[in-house]
């Protein structure tokens, strides 16, 4: 992004937001997967855990492709 | 933090679990972790004030949609979705695609080769300092009552949705803002709306996923919305535009085309420097350029997660919401109508992601306020009338400062909010008087050279005075509503868009005028700064996939395809 400065891409701050947030999200999706909250529409369908999953692959390949210690 | 933030939500909207709690402390140190990291690049008045000028037209694109896209507007206009239906989708159709497209092709050249740090700087360059005076100033104060009063707004969402106390949210929140903007200027500000951008985006779209899954499609819920409202139509952008008396916004497509699409939206999206600052920041000028036609596309899909869910409100709710003022105890209002989506289909994680994504909206636009801000008083107020020829240092430290003093200032604005509710109506209006007049000066000066100083000042002058003018009438006596908003049936949106259409046409009459009756300034002071005068790098070498005026064509296609489809 940088031209003047060395500064680390925002892409890659979006890469580890989605990252830590994915891995929360489909971790508390599997943790109520036999027991879904009662008052949420639709739990059945799990969508913690497609979501989450969704996330942490998203924020994987940020963090990979924007890594600081990648020079493009 | 979170001990207290759990302890506070006791009976409300929504109940937050730990892993939602650890969601939201992860954002606030991500904010902060970026602002101390981004201190050590901001040294220079054009880093902290310009982020370097050396953002891509993506990152520049994001920050320019998401600096628009705060929580009270997603809450808002979900709210107004469920009120008035699909009209509410004007607002980021008609009413800021061309808006955008025009400044990217037409006026960001101006903008960006006159070197500006600001509209009022612009406004300095072409017209002196009377014109830049009165915008800088009055830009400088609606912006900080503009952001203590959606701070006092957001803070009174928080206690209702989560229970958390008042103070509690304006002080933890604005403190973060302040800390993170002081630390980094405008690239903290940029950063941080671009996470902003991906957080609402992830936070909000799986409730329209969710609900259309629910009511079976676009024509489940449409037959829903018809067997819990029959007779009204909520899914028509078009079609109940013909007569005020058709529609419950009481509007007029004449008030769509020419009040919202060709007045208030090119006033907003053009001049409003809040939200321009983040193109100014692009490294060059085709970066300048796509950076507000890339926003298009994605401003185009923003009622999908904002529109949508008020429209699936409306078909899958159980109960009817109702407005603020008449609100009894066990009810909730339209502007509740996101989160009650929010809390029918996520659960812990997903509730948490969406909660962050309205705060992190929330504390973005804060930042778009002070940063802005920050820029307007140091360079248009400060550096001009006040200390000339500092060292660059001086101003950066100065910007610092201001970035404080200016979220001090919102805090006391908020509070004063607090004590007086009304306030906050009247503050939103005042930002409207000025909007409208500042686009009729600004584009008179970049395409017609004769237009001379006195012009420009006394043109914006009499547009703002006669749109207080208007404003003040029409509360005062609501005949004068038939007069401005031609016809007694116009609500308040619709008397807001004919109000600033006839003072754009004040601004633009009074303009010419003068300008037919003064002296106009030599050619030579007004190289890149008028059409006639500037050298705007031609594309004629460059594929059609690069230009921006390819993009720009491309944007008000698909603009023209959704009209289309929701007729």
């Amino acid at each position: 992004m940088s031209e003047k400065h060395e500064i680390i891409p925002v892409w890659f701050f979006v890469g580890v937001l989605l990252l830590v947030y994915g891995f929360l999200i489909f971790a508390s999706g599997l943790a109520e997967w036999s027991h879904p909250p009662e008052t949420v529409h639709l739990a059945n369908l799990h969508a913690p855990v497609w979501w989450g999953g969704l996330l942490f692959v998203l924020g994987l390949v940020y963090c990979i492709k924007f890594s600081p210690k990648r020079k493009a | 933090m979170i001990a207290i933030v759990a302890s506070a939500a006791q009976t409300t909207l929504v109940h937050l679990s730990t892993v939602d709690l650890v969601i939201i402390a992860f954002y606030f140190a991500l904010v902060l972790g970026i602002g101390f990291y981004l201190k050590r690049f901001a040294k220079t008045g054009e880093d902290f004030f310009l982020a370097g000028r050396e953002m891509t037209a993506w990152v520049a694109g994001l920050a320019f949609v998401s600096a628009n896209l705060g929580s009270l507007e997603l809450l808002g206009w979900a709210g107004s979705a469920y009120q008035y239906g699909i009209l509410a989708a004007h607002w980021y159709w008609i009413g800021a695609i061309p808006a955008m497209v025009f400044l990217g092709i037409v006026m960001m050249p101006f903008y960006y080769i006159s070197k500006t740090h600001s509209v009022p700087g612009y406004l300095q360059l072409r017209y002196g300092p009377a014109a830049s005076a009165l915008s800088a100033v009055t830009f400088a104060i609606m912006t900080i009552l503009m952001s203590g009063v959606n701070m006092y707004a957001m803070a009174v969402v928080m206690k209702v949705v989560l229970g958390w106390d008042i103070n509690f949210s304006i002080w933890v929140s604005s403190l973060t803002v302040g800390i993170y903007v002081a630390a980094g200027g405008l690239f903290s500000a940029i950063f941080n709306e671009v996470l902003q951008f991906f957080l609402i985006w992830f936070g909000a779209l799986l409730i329209p996923i969710l609900g259309l899954i629910e009511t079976g499609g676009w024509k489940g819920m449409v037959a829903r919305i018809q067997q819990n409202f029959p007779g009204q139509d909520f899914t028509h952008a078009w079609s109940t535009l013909g007569r005020f008396q058709d529609n419950p916004m009481g509007m007029h497509w004449t008030g769509i085309v020419f009040g919202l699409g060709a007045v208030q939206a090119m006033g907003y999206w053009t001049t409003d420097f809040l939200v321009v600052q983040r193109v100014l920041s692009a490294k060059d000028i085709r970066s300048a350029k796509m950076a507000p036609i890339i926003g298009s596309f994605f401003k185009m899909a923003v009622p999908l997660i904002v529109i949508l869910p008020g429209l699936l409100g409306l078909a899958v709710l159980p109960m009817h919401l109702v407005p603020a003022s008449s609100l009894q105890p066990g009810q909730y209002s339209y502007n509740e109508v996101l989160p009650l989506m929010l809390a029918r289909y996520c659960g812990p994680g997903l509730l948490g992601l969406g909660i962050t994504a309205l705060v992190a909206g929330f504390m973005a636009g804060m930042a778009g306020n002070v940063s802005a801000f920050a820029t307007v008083w140091t360079y248009d107020i400060y550096r001009p009338f006040l200390r000339k020829n500092a060292p660059d240092q001086h101003y950066v430290s100065m910007g610092r400062w201001c970035t404080l003093i200016g979220l001090f200032a919102s805090i006391g604005t908020a509070y004063l909010a607090m004590g007086f509710a009304s306030i906050m109506d009247y503050v939103q209006a005042l930002f409207g008087f000025f909007i409208a007049p500042l686009f009729g000066t600004v584009l008179l000066g970049m395409l017609w050279k004769r237009v001379s100083r006195a012009a420009g000042f006394w043109g914006l002058l009499a547009g703002t005075l006669s749109s207080v003018t208007m404003f003040t009438l029409m509360k005062l006596d609501h005949r004068w509503v038939s007069v401005f908003a031609l016809s007694p049936h116009a609500q308040g949106l619709a008397q807001d868009m004919y109000q600033a259409l006839w003072s754009c046409v004040t601004c633009v009459v009074v303009t010419v005028l003068v300008t037919l009756v003064t002296k106009p300034r030599p050619d030579e002071e007004l190289k890149g700064l008028v059409y006639a005068l500037t050298e705007v790098a031609h594309e004629e070498h460059t594929s059609f996939l690069h230009r921006p005026l390819f993009w720009g064509i491309a944007a008000l296609a698909v603009l023209l395809v959704l009209q289309i489809i929701f007729w």
